[in-house]
């Protein structure tokens, strides 16, 4: 499975996962022109995002999670993951707080996709990073701290 | 060769009769000896524990700490605690054997009196004697077992290796093995290692989609009971050490998956599941309190000796922390009581290894005079003379790593000197010959080289924050375990309870205070950026050679430290 995956994706070469998945007909072509919210990415602050966003004052939830490592291996590439077990979920967005444009990626979810989703952020600093779930209307949040790090001195 | 109870306490009586100043009257000593090794069987499974011996083949002086700081929750608890504050909270009377293997107290004295410690030929006897008392017993490698010494860098880890596999490690875990490079830990473990001995880690994927690397644990049947082994590597490798060495793996700590993993293993069956963990302390300390189902963590990496388990509840019952020092100081023996499947009593006993009470094992002893017989002549090779004492452990610095910045500093003609805050390292006592083989020991690395770089007065802030927030965070997943920084020419506080970003203040280079703005030219080491490795430079080793050759005899120095806020009656510190 793993291998067939690696394989898969190679043979893919530069057309890349979401032409494969558009290519196998695993998602349509609308799918793939998701609504560009220009305005939320391009906020400097984490409170002119989530107005932006259209989610002032998002409640606290334990039922979003955020997988992330507590410290970057490497900054450039941090692999970062929401899960939510609320019902109706419609929207993820994961936002960088110390970013100089916080939104590093929004995500909508179509009735009946599994709310999990994975991707990597750029981080320059140590930061909190914000999973925002948008399920039933309503805003939910959840929080983590990644740090950046220099490297170096373990052991 | 297996020995016999009455065989062991035999060689043991010749020994300590032999070699000792222990005690005056050698057949107290012999007592003595017997009373420190020969312990009695307990329940039905027995696990064995080695961690971060560092490559030292031959038995060593090594120097524990002074200053070992706990801050916010972890302050004052184990194993932050020093000295006579670690004695009288495990019950260890001063003045003892015991006393000189777990604290730095009269050390040189008590470095003479009770000798050397470690050496795998020492360690073999009592391995052997262990496993022979306790049929089934696993010998459990908690990793930093294949660098620290000229013979392992240049033999590419192969003498380790080797003398693993003649010792009987049965399962290991890593750390410092990925410096020789993702391909040689594979080679070992598929060529070497195959059928032998079991690489475990269930915190090793590939970074690209997150495969294991490594099998997360094997389950061992002792005496008819199913053990699970879980590993958990060093989860900050790719970020102490150079990235570029592990491209293709990815770490961290993952007790999401460690709960998986662990419930796998008990769904498959295993009575104990046991997490053999390269964390450091306070870090397995965190995780045992938020995984279900282990019994006990047997850790390392912090270099803690520490005597006794720490007892830690969590929502599945209990889990025993262990640490167990490093420099093969120690062997833990956990003993398992189980019954109805489940483990229901214990002892456990962090064991020193006095190699004057202990006798060489004659096969392990050939084997490491032919591993070193190419090298003798350069690990010999005499290179100065220390009139004080010289060791590394502790939070700040220690007198090798003063003698490495100073080395620094003048070669590189430098303002300012860094020199990383690495636990291993062995200790010399004053008077003794520095050999290229005691250099090698504060320096083997396979990223070795020295760098000259201009900072400004505001990055050289940024490191240092950064490193004390490595060490001091109050959240130890948020810790790397090394030690802070050593830092030469300049002067600085420190305040270990502030914030990430205001801990270091009142930074001075003779007298006057740093210019955020101005730059100043330091010299370092044991870069881990990729750069670095292309631009190349001069090994430590080879400067600090040529320094140490042109002093002759090196006086005791005073060592450069912080002026530490907030410490005041912190149990870490003397």
């Amino acid at each position: 499975m793993n291998n067939q995956r690696r394989e898969i994706l190679k043979a893919g070469g530069g057309l890349g996962l979401f032409g494969l998945l558009a290519a196998a007909g695993l998602i349509t072509p609308g799918e793939a022109r998701a609504e560009w919210n220009k305005a939320a990415f391009d906020a400097k602050t984490i409170d002119e995002t989530l107005k932006a966003l259209g989610a002032t004052a998002p409640a606290n939830s334990a039922d979003v999670q955020l997988t992330a490592p507590d410290i970057a291996e490497n900054g450039a590439v941090v692999p970062v993951g929401v899960v939510s077990t609320l019902a109706g979920v419609e929207a993820i967005a994961i936002l960088v707080e110390k970013n100089p444009n916080p939104l590093a990626a929004s995500f909508m979810l179509p009735v009946g996709t599994e709310p999990s989703v994975q991707t990597r952020v750029k981080m320059g600093q140590t930061s909190d990073v914000y999973a925002l779930v948008k399920a039933g209307g309503k805003f939910f949040i959840a929080k983590k701290e990644i740090k950046v790090t220099l490297g170096g001195c373990g052991g | 060769m297996s020995m016999n109870r009455r065989d062991f306490l035999q060689v043991l009586a010749v020994a300590a009769a032999g070699g000792l100043a222990l005690h005056s009257n050698p057949s107290e000593a012999a007592k003595a000896a017997g009373r420190m090794y020969d312990l009695p069987r307990f329940g039905s499974v027995s696990l064995l524990h080695m961690t971060d011996c560092h490559a030292q083949l031959l038995p060593i002086h090594f120097r524990e700490p002074d200053v070992n700081l706990g801050i916010g929750p972890m302050a004052g608890q184990v194993p932050h605690l020093i000295g006579e504050n670690l004695l009288r909270h495990f019950g260890i009377r001063p003045g003892t054997p015991e006393a000189h293997a777990f604290t730095y107290l009269d050390f040189v004295k008590a470095a003479k009196t009770y000798g050397k410690v470690g050496g795998f030929a020492h360690l073999a006897t009592l391995v052997k004697q262990l496993k022979a008392s306790r049929p089934g017993a696993l010998l459990l490698d908690g990793g930093d077992t294949w660098q620290g010494s000229g013979l392992s860098l240049w033999t590419n880890a192969q003498d380790m290796v080797d003398a693993c596999k003649a010792l009987g490690v049965d399962v290991m875990t890593l750390h410092w093995e990925a410096t020789y490079g993702e391909a040689r830990v594979k080679e070992i473990e598929e060529k070497d290692f195959a059928g032998k001995v079991d690489i475990v880690a269930q915190n090793i994927k590939t970074a690209d989609f997150g495969d294991p690397v490594f099998k997360p644990y094997v389950i061992r049947n002792i005496n008819g009971v199913p053990v699970a082994i879980v590993g958990q590597a060093f989860p900050y490798t790719p970020i102490a050490n150079p990235r570029w060495q592990v491209p293709n793996w990815s770490y961290g700590i993952q007790d999401d998956n460690l709960q998986k993993v662990v419930d796998e293993a008990r769904a498959a069956g295993a009575q104990v599941v046991v997490v053999l963990s390269h964390n450091g302390m306070d870090v397995d300390l965190k995780m045992a309190s938020r995984v279900r189902g282990v019994d006990a963590i047997l850790g390392g990496h912090t270099h803690d000796g520490v005597p006794a388990p720490v007892i830690v509840k969590n929502a599945g019952g209990q889990t025993l922390v262990t640490n167990a020092g490093s420099n093969g100081k120690y062997l833990g023996v956990l003993d398992l009581d189980v019954k109805a499947g489940k483990v229901v009593d214990f002892r456990y006993k962090l064991l020193p290894v006095f190699a004057n009470l202990i006798p060489a094992d004659p096969t392990m002893d050939a084997l490491i005079k032919k591993m070193r017989a190419p090298y003798e002549g350069k690990l010999a090779e005499k290179l100065a003379v220390s009139e004080g004492l010289l060791y590394r452990r502790g939070n700040f610095n220690g007198s090798w790593d003063q003698l490495i910045l100073d080395a620094l500093l003048a070669e590189k003609n430098a303002e300012i000197a860094f020199s990383p805050g690495f636990r291993w390292g062995t200790s010399l006592l004053p008077g003794d010959t520095i050999r290229m083989e005691h250099l090698l020991d504060q320096t083997a690395i396979t990223y070795p080289w020295t760098t000259v770089t201009m900072m400004s007065g505001e990055q050289i802030k940024t490191v240092l924050e950064d490193v004390c927030d490595n060490l001091f965070n109050p959240d130890p997943y948020y810790q790397q375990g090394g030690d802070m920084v050593r830092v030469g020419g300049l002067q600085y506080a420190c305040d270990p309870n502030a914030a990430m970003g205001k801990r270091i203040t009142d930074m001075r280079l003779g007298g006057k205070p740093i210019d955020a703005g101005k730059t100043y030219k330091v010299a370092g080491w044991a870069p881990v950026s990729e750069d670095a490795k292309n631009a190349g430079g001069e090994a430590v080793w080879d400067l600090v050679a040529r320094y140490l050759k042109g002093q002759k005899v090196i006086r005791a120095r005073p060592l450069n430290l912080p002026t530490l806020k907030g410490m005041a009656g912190n149990p870490g510190m003397a």
